[in-house]
């Protein structure tokens, strides 16, 4: 262990410095990046370890956001609270949600959570002496234009998501984690409460989401329901963010996230492709399930692996082979 | 008290009775073999001892608790280990990992869950797969992991579910050893089986049911020797004894 | 009938099947023998077209299959009658017979289809309603057996038909066999169960990673002495 904290130095005092260095256009970039880093690596905690793929993330994020915008409009009260407030509201929140879908599974979880992050943005634009509605809700920002302090907060919550899932992956919850995604059954039978371990899984997953949105609406400065409940722009990114880098990975959603932000702020600065974005989105997913199944980090893992197992290696792994189409898509792969 | 008693157990699927009035009792350090045609109730006996299904009548009790209707994880956490008719090995994970998955029942700590696991590969004879992926094992290894996994969760019963099926002579022998060691740690076995070879070799007591309804239990060559067990489940052919 | 001619077959960077050869004449009962991961299931699946051969060729009755997509085999009269079964769940015995005559010169003939394999195997006549899902282990490699039969080939691919059957229906499996022969359908069986196998078979390859390791009548084998002690126990 003693080896890990040196290989971060370098990299953090990157970070640290970045900000400092680069005009504030740039600095704005970072900061969504990090806050999509945030964002796809809580989300991968729940559905890329735990396996519950969730398609509505966005309740939590919603929920985060109008947890300081609802104290500012009730209470006057800073929405810096929403950073404590946000959270805490968003995991009782989703503890009874989660008990009742994770008796779902697959697809059907996937979408009982779309469904309730669609009945919130619902709730939240319609109930207007609850939420402001529509219209939503606008502060004055801390800081005003000076982006460093806010660097720095979504620096220090991105680097806790990350080091959260990597004590849990390594623990007796990363385990769990793992054996509940490839076999529930088999993970019953071997005495592990899904139910509770799903929560587990939940628990943070929410927590950081929820978060980030707390964050985004310090930052912001301006939030709405169709924009913090929105289902493609930020649940279904959130997956994107996933499935590019490698579900499962500590880092996958990480490099997932910096691609995304990265290629929406080049298609907005392009005009044609600007209107159609989501057609830009929508055919890099299929390039990713089409090609690259389990993500950039995850399939490194699979071809650095391949030529480190000697049984390949001696079968003469060298170029020269022609998968017929069902071992290709892995899909049947016959015992004998 | 018995160890591990079936009384009366009944359970139907819509209108198809799978089991009708089992009763079964096991002492402990016993091997139990359980025969029947397909279609005759085995896996759903499993499956209810288990609770992936809950039985409409009956109760089981272990160690003089009864334990239908339970939870499956708690039921495993009270010392009642399965391995499944078709094999289920956690497909992306490492031997050593689908191991350590069992491991962890009675303990919190990586390292004791690792050991442990080691330990158990090396049991079941499996220390070479143990960086393996599940999915790239051949079905003789996936079958000992499935049993290497069971051990880890320390059971005191293992139900051990068709083990030998798909394997060939010399991997059935290889069973055979390793199912009499975890007999030799003390641990009681419930085995469901069509390989004669492997029943035979490792039953104290056999039991064969059909239709859901008991036959008859008895020691193993009486069990065999039954007409009726020989009408609905061997056969003429093996009867007199021409194969395996 | 068929002529199968130094295929090599991979999986992934794997080489699963190295330069196997053999063929099976019109009429016969061919048994493909060996421990797991011999490559026999691969073996099949390269002749009905769910793997690709590298190397060599694959001809049915002349014809060159290599390259054929597997859902072109029934069409040319093989059927394929996968380990494991693979039986449609949620359908019911008959709509699984069903599917199995699908193809235009099979479905003309349903109707004498469906009756031989009621004679065949009647269980499943009683059962006919019933899910496929729900259906016992020797009943659902029956209704596997019988839609291979719907597809009316003349060279069928069995997949360790008798794996997970009691000792009885091990035996009425192979007298099945025997009678689906007797109607003058090839069959090309992979097995386990050697004894049975070389029993009901009049010519058997042997296996063994990735290799066709020995041939010959399946008298001749069953007095063979590597047989005898590697897979007989002798």
């Amino acid at each position: 262990m003693g080896r890990e904290p040196i290989k971060y130095i370098i990299p953090g005092i990157i970070a640290v410095a970045l900000p400092f260095v680069l005009p504030g256009y740039y600095v704005h970039m970072l900061i969504l990046v990090l806050l999509w880093i945030t964002l796809a690596t809580s989300w991968n905690l729940l559905g890329g370890y735990a396996g519950q793929v969730s398609f509505g993330h966005a309740l939590f994020f919603g929920l985060g956001a109008y947890g300081g915008g609802l104290l500012f409009y009730f209470f006057g009260i800073s929405t810096w609270w929403g950073m404590l407030v946000g959270p805490i509201w968003a995991v009782i929140v989703a503890i009874p949600i989660g008990l009742i879908t994770f008796r779902l599974r697959g697809p059907y979880f996937a979408l009982a959570m779309l469904a309730v992050a669609e009945v919130a943005r619902i709730i939240f634009n319609s109930w207007t002496s609850f939420s402001n509605g529509a219209v939503g809700i606008m502060i004055s920002r801390t800081w005003g234009g000076n982006k460093l302090p806010y660097y720095a907060i979504i620096l220090a919550i991105a680097g806790l998501a990350l080091y959260v899932t990597r004590r849990l992956v390594r623990s007796k919850f990363g385990y769990y984690f793992l054996s509940i995604r490839e076999d529930q059954d088999a993970a019953e039978a071997l005495g592990i409460p899904s139910t509770k371990y799903k929560l587990y899984a939940l628990i943070p997953s929410v927590f950081f989401t929820a978060l980030a949105g707390a964050f985004y609406m310090n930052y912001m400065a301006f939030i709405q329901p169709d924009v913090v409940f929105d289902l493609t722009d930020i649940s279904i990114m959130m997956i994107l963010c996933v499935m590019l880098g490698g579900a499962g990975t500590q880092w996958g959603p990480a490099l997932g996230a910096t691609v995304y932000v990265l290629l929406a702020e080049c298609f907005r600065t392009i005009p044609v492709i600007k209107e159609v974005h989501l057609l830009a989105f929508a055919i890099i997913i299929i390039g990713i399930i089409m090609f690259l199944p389990d993500g950039i980090v995850g399939s490194w893992d699979k071809v650095s692996r391949c030529f480190a197992r000697p049984k390949a290696a001696a079968a003469g792994a060298a170029g020269q082979y022609e998968p017929g189409p069902e071992a290709k898509e892995g899909l049947r792969k016959p015992e004998a | 008290m018995s160890f591990f008693e079936i009384k009366g157990l009944a359970k139907s699927f819509g209108g198809l009775m799978a089991l009708y009035d089992i009763n079964l009792s096991i002492e402990k350090g016993e091997i139990v073999g359980l025969i029947g045609p397909n279609g005759s109730g085995k896996t759903t006996l499993f499956n209810c001892i288990s609770n992936f299904c809950t039985p409409d009548h009956g109760q089981i009790l272990f160690k003089g608790q009864r334990i239908d209707g339970f939870p499956t994880h708690q039921i495993c956490k009270m010392g009642i280990a399965r391995t499944f008719q078709i094999v289920k090995p956690l497909k992306r994970l490492t031997v050593l990992d689908n191991v350590m998955a069992g491991a962890f029942l009675h303990t919190n700590d990586e390292k004791q869950a690792r050991e442990k696991s080691l330990s158990v590969l090396e049991f079941c004879e499996l220390s070479h797969r143990k960086d393996m992926l599940g999915k790239d094992l051949p079905i003789a290894d996936k079958k000992r992991m499935e049993v290497a996994r069971a051990l880890a969760s320390d059971p005191e019963l293992l139900l051990l579910d068709e083990t030998a099926a798909g394997l060939n002579l010399k991997e059935i022998e290889r069973m055979l050893e390793i199912v009499m060691k975890i007999r030799q740690s003390g641990i009681t076995c419930l085995v469901v089986e069509h390989v004669l070879k492997f029943l035979m070799g490792v039953s104290d007591r056999v039991m064969c049911i059909n239709f859901g309804q008991e036959i008859v239990t008895g020691k193993p060559q009486e069990v065999m020797s039954h007409p009726e067990v020989i009408a609905a489940y061997l056969g003429a052919e093996y009867a007199k004894g021409r194969l395996h | 009938m068929l002529k199968v001619d130094s295929i090599d077959v991979y999986y992934g960077d794997v080489k699963a099947l190295r330069s196997v050869s053999f063929s099976v004449q019109p009429g016969e009962v061919v048994a493909l023998l060996g421990p797991n991961g011999a490559g026999k299931t691969t073996t099949l699946n390269a002749i009905s077209g769910l793997l690709r051969p590298v190397k060599g060729k694959i001809y049915f009755e002349g014809q060159e299959i290599s390259r054929t997509p597997d859902y072109a085999m029934a069409g040319l009269g093989i059927a394929h009658v996968p380990e494991g079964r693979r039986l449609f769940p949620d359908m019911t015995v008959l709509e699984n017979l069903e599917m199995g005559s699908f193809i235009p010169e099979a479905r003309a003939k349903r109707q004498d289809s469906l009756e031989m394999a009621f004679s065949l195997f009647p269980r499943l006549k009683e059962r006919i309603s019933q899910k496929a899902g729900t259906l016992s282990g020797g009943e659902a490699q029956m209704l596997a057996i019988a839609r291979g039969l719907m597809t009316r080939p003349r060279l069928m691919l069995m997949d360790e038909p008798s794996l997970g059957l009691s000792p009885l229906l091990v035996s009425r499996l192979f007298e099945i066999i025997d009678q689906i022969n007797r109607e003058g359908i090839t069959i090309l069986l992979v097995e386990q169960n050697v004894v049975h196998a070389l029993k009901h078979s009049s010519r058997a390859y042997i296996m063994e990673t990735g290799s066709v390791v020995l041939k010959g009548t399946s008298e001749e084998l069953i007095d063979n002495d590597h047989i005898k002690e590697a897979y007989l126990g002798v």
